[in-house]
């Protein structure tokens, strides 16, 4: 493409995934217990995340697509130790989150932000914006009171809005500033990562834009690095640097954006692409894989590999052994990749 | 053109409340063929649904339809009484939602819920109207159909409520069949399933769809031809292959530039339009869309733009003042040939 | 299902065995005793000290609850101190009357309360609508006892309509047809008063469904609005309103209390207005434990309900 701008120089010579991760994710494992009985005994779990690994690098946006139900959220929200793990560590520049004490963790916490897919239900209704963005600032003990109002009309800048809007309560805003001042809150912290859980889901297409370009722009201003959570494959391939497709708590491929997209090696990957409905009317009649069925219930996943139920491609092998995440770079979890 | 199914002419649709009363949809003019597609695209606010209620009729206590009329067959449904309008409902024209979800009662059985449709259009004993539901429900690909309907709705996964919501919808083989955003509640996989049995479903019985989405992939996988409206207004209507192509309105090329798109790289910053939607209260003059629009130039926010036809079968129209030189060349030329 | 309350059952217990120990507890703390209470005022301290020592009154308080406790786990709740009868007999003579009462005024409540809270709700800010929630205001703010003189003084002073208490005619024969001309008066007043806030109940209920998309997927249905209301949204409504019947039911034994009084009612609510008069600890205590088991009880057959109602809920 002839208008390669400056943006695209710049993530090619950034090329992450060099240097020490800034997050280790290690067989991260998230188990809901299901109880029954008169005693209340556990029979079982819902395996909401079961043994995740991979890295974050500085600088990047590595996304977790997948389908509702596959446990994106949920890591998302194991890693910030919102919702902590059951098992595994997430070792965040060395120290293994799960070793920490509460104040050790909350010393952290600035560090690891998250913004969510609805910013109104997010937002305390009963705070003006200036509150909802200081507050953060106070309860770290980031900034003092002279500084607040400064950094707060300076972050409000920052993400579009003006330090007029400090005065106003959420519900005056539309879906776009709202989701603004949701970043704006994470921003103000400093963050080194943040993981965005569905942050353009709700919104309309042409607001959609303006928010992933914001999001574009704080990246390279301040050196953020994202984990992008969401189903929306256009957002994704837009935004990331790296893709893991998750399927039942498991991601079953990992790769660049360009590999995943022009190269997928998961037959899941493969019927998840060919999925999206194209904004093209002149390819409405292309060949396209259409899986039969629905997602398996997470509480009792199939044995073996998770998709051998919808897959295509299913042998014997993949109804008894589970596959690993295999291979180095662009790696992949199927008895019988693509090629 | 007589043939039409459906003619909506001028459709304006209002809404009471404590402060007086909103317009919600203004001049919305379109016509259906039996067995056609049309596309409603836009994005939230700008009067998809309220268009597709007005239709039903099944605005509420609130909203009713000022101005215009809504012709099927030979009836104008903006004028029947209700009593009558009852009777084409469900029957001449169904509708699924965009919330598999809650669609759905949860306190009937599957069985209950279709056979109360049967039963209430169709001329079958309660017997025959159980085995008319499970042929419907097979038809749109529910396994165990005779179980499932005895089953109540929570048991079924979003993608199967959906299943049974076009089951019921297309039990009374209507005219036209009103999908307001029925895919968007639904994962990837699944929409492209009920894509496709949408696709063959329209194939066998030749029923007229409208197709409401804010999601131009939808669109243009399933539409022949394309409404795109922008706060209550049709900005512009095309068939769906001159739409994509050559999309004429701004707010349409605004749109098309802001989907990320994945069959070709583009690391290129997203075009996206500025400002947001104006709200029902505070619409702007002249043209609604010139405050967000880069061309807008004086007489945009003086003088409302009228849908201008731009090409000769009158089958692309833009409601822009960008157009409407282009408009009167083919309103000569047109005049020409009749002379000649 | 079973296992379910089973569970709820044990839970139950250890609820049950606090509360006896804290009627216990409570009546014995309570100023006066009941042989001050029935003895004659003549009697001499040594009349009194031997009387208290024959009805047990001299043990330490452990033994005395013991002795109790294992009387009420061998269906004995033990006599009654004024009138000497089996305090169990006397329960059961006056079960019946309770239930009676109690069952017609939720009747007499529902009856009034569904209809009204689902207009109230289906014409929202209409006349009608402020007509019901005041009406709802008035039943739930009128004390029972002067809605009950009030009615007395209306329905048997001036009109001679009802009879102005009591369950059956003094000297008639009984009956079915006077019983229920006496029933009448007093489930009407204990009726009112739940239907007052059942009211309010039932419209904010059918307010919730009336927004739910599966409304308008009966409507598109071409289904008449009656039907839209009374079958597909009020099976919804009814379902949060048992709840309130659960949280009812201690209202309503507190109603009765007051009810049977005002009526003469021979239920264990005036039991329980003569035991507290005459210091009868053991009626008292017994009627105590009744209460907290109806309580507990009605809160099981609630949940019971709940799954019945709503095949989205189940047990286990």
């Amino acid at each position: 493409m002839s208008s390669t701008t400056s943006l695209e120089t710049d993530r090619k010579a950034d090329a992450p995934r060099q240097g020490t991760p800034l997050i280790e994710v290690q067989n991260l494992k998230k188990y809901y217990p299901i109880k029954k009985g008169i005693l209340s005994k556990t029979v079982g779990h819902v395996k909401a995340v079961d043994g995740l690994n991979f890295s974050i690098y500085p600088g990047e946006t590595i996304s977790l697509v997948g389908e509702s139900g596959c446990g994106k959220s949920t890591t998302g929200q194991a890693i910030v130790q919102l919702d902590p793990p059951t098992e595994g560590k997430v070792i965040f520049q060395g120290r293994d989150l799960s070793t920490l004490s509460n104040t050790e963790l909350r010393q952290l916490r600035p560090q690891l932000q998250i913004i969510f897919q609805d910013p109104y239900s997010s937002l305390n209704p009963r705070k003006r914006v200036g509150d909802l963005l200081a507050e953060p600032l106070l309860v770290h003990k980031l900034a003092d009171k002279s500084e607040v109002t400064r950094k707060v009309d300076d972050i409000l800048e920052i993400v579009g809005l003006t330090k007029h809007h400090r005065n106003h309560y959420p519900h005056e805003f539309s879906g776009g500033q709202r989701q603004r001042i949701g970043i704006a809150r994470a921003l103000i912290l400093n963050p080194k990562l943040i993981v965005c859980d569905e942050p353009v889901s709700a919104l309309d297409v042409s607001i959609q834009a303006q928010v992933l370009n914001l999001l574009k722009d704080l990246q390279q201003k301040f050196q953020l690095t994202y984990l992008f959570i969401a189903h929306g494959l256009g957002a994704v391939k837009y935004i990331s640097d790296r893709i893991a497709v998750m399927y039942l708590g498991k991601i079953v491929e990992l790769g660049t954006t360009e590999e995943i997209f022009k190269n997928p090696r998961h037959p899941y990957t493969q019927i998840l692409l060919s999925a999206y409905p194209v904004p093209n009317p002149h390819l409405r009649n292309r060949n396209r894989v259409v899986v039969e069925g629905d997602v398996p219930n997470p509480a009792n996943p199939p044995k073996g590999c998770s998709f051998h139920t919808r897959c295509p491609l299913a042998q014997s092998i993949c109804r008894e052994k589970t596959p690993d995440l295999m291979g180095s770079g662009h790696t992949v979890a199927c008895h019988f990749p693509l090629a | 053109m007589s043939s039409n199914l459906l003619e909506v002419e001028k459709l304006q649709t209002a809404f009471k409340n404590d402060k007086g009363e909103v317009i919600s949809v203004d001049e919305v003019t379109f016509n259906l063929k039996p067995g056609e597609t049309i596309g409603i695209v836009g994005e939230s606010g700008c009067g998809k649904s309220v268009t597709s209620l007005s239709v039903m009729r099944l605005l509420g206590k609130s909203g009713y339809i000022k101005k215009g009329s809504i012709k099927l067959g030979g009836n104008d449904l903006a004028q029947l009484p209700e009593a009558h309008m009852r009777h084409i409902r469900g029957n001449e024209i169904s509708m699924i939602f965009q919330e598999p979800m809650t669609s759905l009662n949860p306190v009937f059985t599957i069985g209950n819920q279709m056979m109360e449709l049967i039963l209430l259009h169709m001329k079958l004993s309660k017997k025959e109207a159980k085995m008319y539901a499970i042929e419907m429900l097979k038809k749109v690909g529910i396994p165990r159909a005779e179980e499932i309907i005895h089953e109540y709705p929570h048991k079924l996964s979003g993608g199967m409520r959906q299943r049974v919501m076009i089951a019921m919808a297309l039990s009374c083989k209507p005219k036209l069949l009103i999908a307001d955003e029925p895919t968007t509640a639904l994962d990837v996989t699944i929409q492209a399933q009920i894509l496709e049995l949408m696709k063959k479903l329209r194939q066998e019985s030749n029923t007229a769809i409208m197709m409401i989405s804010h999601d131009l992939g939808v669109i243009a996988e399933m539409a022949d031809k394309v409404l795109v409206m922008y706060a209550g207004q049709v900005v512009e209507e095309a068939d769906v292959f001159a739409l994509f192509d050559e999309p004429k309105h701004p707010y349409t090329k605004g749109l098309m530039e802001s989907i990320p798109h994945l069959e070709y790289d583009s690391h290129e910053r997203l075009a996206s339009i500025p400002g947001t939607v104006p709200t029902l209260k505070h619409m702007p003059k002249g043209c609604r869309f010139h405050t967000r629009c880069p061309f807008a130039n004086e007489k945009c926010k003086n003088e409302k733009p009228p849908l201008l036809s731009i090409n000769q079968h009158d089958e692309h129209k833009v409601r822009c003042w960008l157009y409407e030189d282009q408009h009167q060349q083919i309103l000569a030329d047109t005049q020409r040939e009749v002379h000649a | 299902m079973f296992q379910y309350i089973v569970r709820r059952i044990l839970i139950a217990l250890p609820v049950l065995f606090g509360v006896t120990i804290f009627s216990f507890l409570i009546v014995n703390m309570a100023p006066g005793n009941p042989v001050e209470m029935q003895i004659n005022p003549d009697a001499t301290a040594a009349d009194i000290a031997l009387k208290k020592e024959a009805l047990g009154l001299n043990d330490p308080l452990y033994v005395q609850y013991v002795r109790w406790l294992s009387g009420i786990l061998h269906g004995n709740f033990g006599f009654s101190f004024s009138t000497h009868q089996a305090v169990t007999g006397m329960i059961s003579d006056r079960i019946g009357p309770t239930l009676l009462l109690m069952g017609t005024a939720i009747i007499i409540a529902y009856l009034i309360a569904i209809p009204i809270g689902i207009l109230s709700a289906t014409r929202q800010y209409s006349w009608m609508d402020y007509l019901s929630t005041s009406f709802s205001f008035l039943g739930i703010s009128i004390p029972h006892f002067f809605l009950g003189l009030g009615a007395i003084y209306v329905f048997s002073i001036v009109f001679q309509i009802f009879p102005t208490g009591g369950m059956n005619t003094l000297g008639g024969t009984g009956g079915f047809a006077d019983t229920f001309n006496h029933l009448i008066l007093p489930a009407l007043v204990l009726g009112t008063g739940i239907a007052g806030s059942m009211v309010r109940y039932v419209r904010s209920s059918v307010l919730e469904i009336l927004g739910q998309d599966y409304l308008r997927t009966a409507r598109s249905k071409g289904l008449k609005e009656f039907f839209v209301i009374n079958k597909h949204a009020l099976r919804n409504a009814l379902i949060p309103i048992i709840t309130v019947i659960g949280m009812d039911i201690p209202l309503l034994i507190g109603g009765a209390v007051v009810t049977e009084q005002i009526f003469q009612w021979p239920g264990l609510g005036q039991l329980t207005i003569q035991s507290i008069g005459s210091r009868d600890y053991p009626t008292l205590m017994a009627m105590n434990l009744m209460a907290a088991v109806a309580v507990l009880l009605s809160n099981l057959i609630t949940d019971v309900l709940y799954s019945v109602a709503d095949p989205r809920i189940k047990y286990n």
